[in-house]
């Protein structure tokens, strides 16, 4: 919303300074965008006198003229067809910016004379287009700023521009006298009343106006009134000025004093042709597929329920939205129309949203103008076309009533302090609601019928705080709680953090990857469904929720290693989605890793990462995250992994922590990732909570006993899985045997085809006596018997 | 018997290795060496004699023997010294690869905000991404004509042809979680709520994804007044400066009433934010008092309690504290952007040591 500072100054009495005005409209939560206050650029610009001007010798169209200044008389070099002796003119000396041309002006020779500054053209001053000549002055002194003259002799040229903010809830602002209302309860002017002086009805109009039954809920009112013999043509100029001012073009006079109540009153309205109408007007719903060309020449389609205006000939207007362009207004009309109707907020915004038209009148409608004001604004743009454009008045057209939007709330002072934390006088609350058109009755404070955004109790304390100045407010303490603050994160928050905080101790760099992704990408991943696809993305690489973390790690890593980072170590925590109602998405943490273990060294220790790096990852983050230590691998899990390099981390078949491997190489080739590449996920809501809360640990059971460790190798299968026989071999007796682990694997050879060798250590703890050569002997052989039994295992010779 | 101490200490001092030394000491303490067969001479003596010569040999014996052991361990440091003279490295190889991880600027700044309110017992609650519109609009007072709707850039989820029901949303802020926390856990609350939002927004300062940290407080006499000291307090904390300005400019969000969007103090000198001062304001959070609509519909009755509510950007206040010029860096994983506004794993903020290392 753009206004000037003379437009307000006609609404409110106040000798308050732009800066002072641009201040409290922010801190009343009009938010200032920005002043523009063309004074500011011209200050440097004086006016000067052109003493002499002769042709330039070396040029047929320029002049040397010699110009008196405050700083002597000047020579300037001047293109201007109208440079000639005697004129008073504008001049920017060396050092000026002259912003029109963006330039700031120097010394210089042109064609070999010498030029010290400039005469200004309009537009180089950005005043006006106006390009046809240097400014020449009626008068003025020399020496005078220039923005001095202007703001004496054409303030119109000078006046400030100030553009604010309107948040949705206040229609009344969007015009130029509530603006003004505001301002004037916060006790920087007085508000201007803006009475008006009828029109006498002269005679019956020969257009009537109904509303349809069906459509009174979306237009409870309309109103107009038909002149006849009006001179249509440009606008006086102060009213195309204050337009131009706020970036709107002057069409013609009909059509500017709707744009200018749309502005100035916030009364949005319409003027028809009457010669081009055909009977009556109808208000009425749109039965579907009606077409008009409207004010912007496109060509709209309306929908069924849609309002709109028609005489016999069809549709004529988009309700409250835009009107026709073939019964538009031109210079040539004589006979006008003109409406001034109240449209319901809803049923516009459905309109305009489904016609995708953006008018100024859509904007005010669906915010909702002042229903109440429909009549007079009707008088107020009569009375401003009679004035200017002549003609004569019809009797006033109504259809349907103002409709009630009677309504009071309770103005509990005390409620209002005790929210906004200010001691603000019951009597102050109340002045201020009277100041911005409320009317109390007792504690009822009545809304005026321009703020329909005031629906209860709740938004007249908003009312008065935002009046006495929130920028006033001083901080109050919030009572702490007694005490040593509690800790308050859960379980779940507890475990991503240690999880994030761990996986980045083992060196993966965390990502924060978007939660949508291309549907082939989704899909590779078990995802891509219709269930989890976004109906408007930004674009078809975010089309799907993702079901996995791992796809957006792997763009990462190709994004990456197009810049030349081959290896690349990532992870991230964060949601996936497994369906589209809310609720359906889980946490993971996964993470890759690709290419090498790190870059060529000196210690030879470099070599491309493989799943036994990944597992010892996921372990420690697992073990981190509270989950237990003794677990299953299963294989078996999605199609991304590598179908013989993975394993999920299961504490039964069907509750999986985590899964390892490598990533199956098409997944790689299609995500566009060099390999190999080894990953994991890992699924934190299957960790189960431990069990007791307790913090004490049970007590260390060492042993003074020597622990004994002995040797065992196995021939087995090839397929035959380490665990199984680490297991087999643990369980040979549990009380003794402390640790088993594998410390060597050896395949084919000399064991043949399919065979291989499995050589584990196995640590024994005796608890109660030391162990003899019988002992060892004795579980010796239950680990072999058990290892046979377990894996079909033998002792290998 | 002094010509035997001079003759093995002389002896002694010359040898030149171990084997050397060890010869000696079978000459001269050895079972047959001369001091011991002097000693056996001791029990052919007189008393008196033996009392004379007895201390003797021993201190000789003595004597002779920590000359060995002391030639010994010089001999044995001799051929030590010229072994590590030899095991000489060059230092200044490179050490074995040990890789850094980083946390993002997410996670760190979501735990720095997490400790300030925790300090202040908020808890910390979530809630689902995809939202239906009546936990994302209705029930925050925006009606489906609203224009906040349409301002706000919706992500709706497809929806199969024949289903009826309105799309659910990505949720376009975190205020959802406001009514969810409300109907969970009643009044009084104190909870905040971090996480991902969307706006279908794309260009130099919006991207379609980004993080929030939405703050509620509900109580019997909770005023503005209090919302202003919590912000203040959580600035000053956040930004770890003595003393800050905030300014609260009226607005309008459809959740609270009355509004105000929050403006920091700060200047921009070389491109560099300072906070607390200078006369520059900068925009950080919106905030209000809760809508009675709003409490209503988390299930709470609006005439007993009342409260403020807040939201933040959590990229921003991270840009704006870290110095890290562009939000949609933060999406694109860049090793190089990761590892240069990364944080090291052991650097967790907490109020003992300060937020930030």
């Amino acid at each position: 919303m753009k206004f000037t500072l003379s437009w307000l100054k006609s609404h409110l009495q106040t000798d308050a300074s732009v800066d002072e005005i641009a201040d409290a409209l922010t801190d009343l939560g009009l938010e200032v965008e920005g002043i523009e206050n063309p004074i500011e650029k011209l200050r440097p610009f004086t006016i000067g006198y052109v003493n002499s001007a002769v042709k330039h010798p070396d040029a047929d169209k320029l002049r040397v003229c010699q110009v008196q200044t405050d700083e002597g008389e000047k020579q300037i070099i001047c293109g201007a067809p109208n440079a000639r002796e005697g004129i008073t003119v504008v001049v920017a000396k060396p050092g000026v910016y002259v912003p029109g041309i963006d330039t700031t002006i120097g010394v210089g020779k042109i064609r070999g004379i010498e030029s010290f500054g400039m005469m200004a053209s309009e537009r180089e001053m950005e005043l006006s287009d106006e390009h046809d000549g240097i400014i020449e002055l009626p008068s003025g002194e020399i020496g005078q700023s220039f923005a001095d003259y202007l703001a004496e002799h054409d303030p119109a040229k000078v006046d400030p521009v100030i553009e604010i903010a309107i948040t949705p809830n206040r229609p009344d602002a969007l015009g130029v006298s509530g603006i003004a209302r505001d301002l004037a309860a916060r006790g920087l002017g007085t508000l201007k009343a803006r009475d008006v002086t009828a029109v006498p009805e002269n005679g019956a109009s020969a257009i009537g106006v109904s509303i349809d039954d069906d459509t009174l809920d979306g237009c409870p009112v309309f109103c107009g009134r038909l002149i006849k013999g009006v001179k249509n043509g440009p606008s006086p100029q102060w009213l195309q000025d204050q337009l131009r001012a706020i970036g709107l073009r002057p069409i013609s006079f009909l059509v500017d004093v709707t744009n200018w109540f749309t502005y100035d009153l916030n009364r949005p309205l319409h003027v028809f042709d009457a010669d081009k109408l055909a009977g009556n007007l109808r208000v009425h719903r749109a039965i579907g597929g009606e077409e008009i060309v409207a004010l912007d020449d496109k060509t709209y389609t309306l929908s069924v329920g849609q309002m709109a205006i028609s005489d016999d000939n069809g549709v004529q207007s988009i309700a409250g939205i835009m009107g026709g362009l073939e019964t538009g207004c031109t210079d040539e009309t004589v006979n006008v129309f003109v409406e001034s109707a109240y449209w319901n907020p809803v049923q516009i915004a459905y309109a305009g949203r489904a016609l995708k038209i953006n008018s100024d009148a859509r904007y005010r409608f669906e915010r909702g103008i002042d229903p109440a004001f429909t009549p007079e604004g009707l008088e107020h743009a009569v009375r401003m076309i009679v004035d200017h454009a002549g003609g004569e008045a019809s009797e006033v057209v109504t259809a349907g009533a103002v409709p009630d939007t009677a309504r009071a709330y309770k103005l509990d002072t005390d409620r209002v302090v005790s929210l906004v934390g200010m001691e603000i006088p019951a009597q102050t609350q109340r002045q201020t609601l009277t100041d911005l058109g409320f009317v109390l009755d007792g504690d009822q404070a009545n809304v005026p019928s321009w703020r329909p955004d005031v629906q209860g109790e709740a938004d007249l304390v908003e009312e008065v705080a935002r009046i006495a100045s929130l920028t006033k407010l001083v901080g109050k303490p919030l009572p702490r709680m007694a005490g040593i603050a509690k800790p308050v994160l859960t379980p779940m928050q507890k475990r991503l953090t240690t999880a994030r905080r761990t996986t980045a101790a083992l060196g993966y760099n965390e990502a924060v990857t978007y939660s949508f992704i291309d549907q082939k990408a989704a899909e590779l991943f078990g995802g891509g469904t219709d269930a989890t696809m976004l109906a408007n993305p930004i674009s078809s690489e975010m089309s799907h929720m993702r079901p996995n973390l791992l796809p957006g790690l792997l763009q990462a890593a190709a994004r990456n290693q197009a810049r030349g980072f081959m290896d690349v170590s990532l992870f991230e925590a964060g949601p996936a989605w497994h369906g589209g109602e809310p609720g359906e998405q889980h946490d993971q943490v996964a993470g890759i890793l690709v290419g090498r273990t790190g870059p060529k060294d000196v210690h030879g220790e470099m070599r491309p990462v493989d799943v036994y790096d990944v597992k010892a990852d996921i372990e420690a983050v697992l073990a981190s995250m509270g989950a237990p230590a003794k677990v299953q691998i299963l294989r078996g899990g999605s199609d991304w992994w590598h179908p013989g390099r993975h394993g999920q981390i299961c504490l039964g078949p069907k509750k999986v922590l985590g899964v390892f491997g490598e990533l199956h190489p098409k997944i790689l080739a299609a995500m566009g990732v060099k390999g190999p590449a080894m990953a994991f996920t890992i699924f934190p809501a299957e960790i189960p909570l431990p069990r007791k809360s307790s913090a004490t640990r049970p007590a260390l059971k060492a042993t003074d006993l020597q622990a004994v460790e002995r040797d065992f190798a196995f021939v087995v299968d090839a397929d035959v899985e380490a665990l199984t026989l680490v297991n087999a071999a643990a369980g040979a007796d549990k009380a003794l045997i402390s640790d088993v682990r594998v410390f060597d694997e050896f395949i084919g050879g000399s064991l043949g085809e399919g065979r291989k060798s499995l050589a584990i250590t196995v640590r024994l703890q005796p608890r109660d006596a030391t162990l003899t050569e019988k002992d060892i002997e004795a579980v010796g052989a239950k680990i072999i018997e058990k290892v046979n039994k377990a894996t079909g295992g033998e002792l290998r010779g | 018997m002094t010509d035997l101490r001079t003759k093995y200490l002389s002896l002694i001092a010359e040898a030149q290795d171990a084997a050397v030394l060890e010869d000696l000491r079978v000459q001269a303490v050895g079972k047959k060496g001369e001091i011991s067969l002097q000693m056996r001479e001791l029990g052919k003596m007189t008393p008196e004699q033996r009392q004379e010569a007895g201390p003797m040999l021993n201190a000789l014996k003595n004597e002779i023997n920590s000359a060995l052991a002391a030639k010994k361990e010089a001999l044995e440091d001799a051929v030590l010294n010229e072994r590590l003279r030899t095991e000489w490295l060059d230092v200044t190889l490179p050490s074995r690869g040990r890789p850094a991880g980083t946390l993002h600027p997410i996670s760190q700044v979501w735990e720095e905000v997490t400790a300030i309110f925790a300090d202040m017992g908020f808890s910390v609650a979530e809630g689902p991404q995809i939202e239906s519109d009546w936990y994302n609009f209705d029930a925050l007072n925006i009606p489906g004509h609203h224009p906040a709707r349409a301002e706000m850039d919706t992500f709706y989820t497809h929806r199969a042809e024949g289903d009826d029901r309105p799309p659910h949303v990505l949720r376009t802020h975190t205020s959802p979680v406001q009514i969810r926390s409300m109907e969970a856990n009643g009044a009084p609350i104190r909870v905040i709520c971090p996480g991902r939002v969307y706006r279908a927004d794309y260009d130099q300062t919006h991207t379609p994804m980004f993080h929030q940290v939405e703050g509620l407080a509900l109580d019997k006499n909770i005023s503005m007044a209090n919302l202003k000291w919590v912000l203040e307090e959580f600035v000053k904390a956040f930004f770890e400066v003595d003393d800050v300005e905030l300014r609260f400019r009226a607005s309008h969000f459809p959740f609270t009433e009355p509004s105000a969007e929050v403006d920091i103090r700060c200047s921009w000198e070389g491109g560099t934010l300072k906070v607390g001062e200078g006369d520059d304001w900068l925009e950080i959070l919106g905030s209000g008092m809760v809508h009675p609509k709003v409490i209503a519909a988390g299930g709470i009755d609006p005439d007993v309690y009342q409260g403020f509510a807040f939201g933040v950007g959590i990229d921003r206040i991270a840009m704006l504290k870290y110095g890290i010029p562009d939000l949609r860096a933060f999406f694109d994983s860049d090793l190089r952007w990761l590892r240069h506004y990364g944080f090291a794993s052991l650097d967790q903020p907490n109020l003992a040591g300060g937020l930030t290392r």
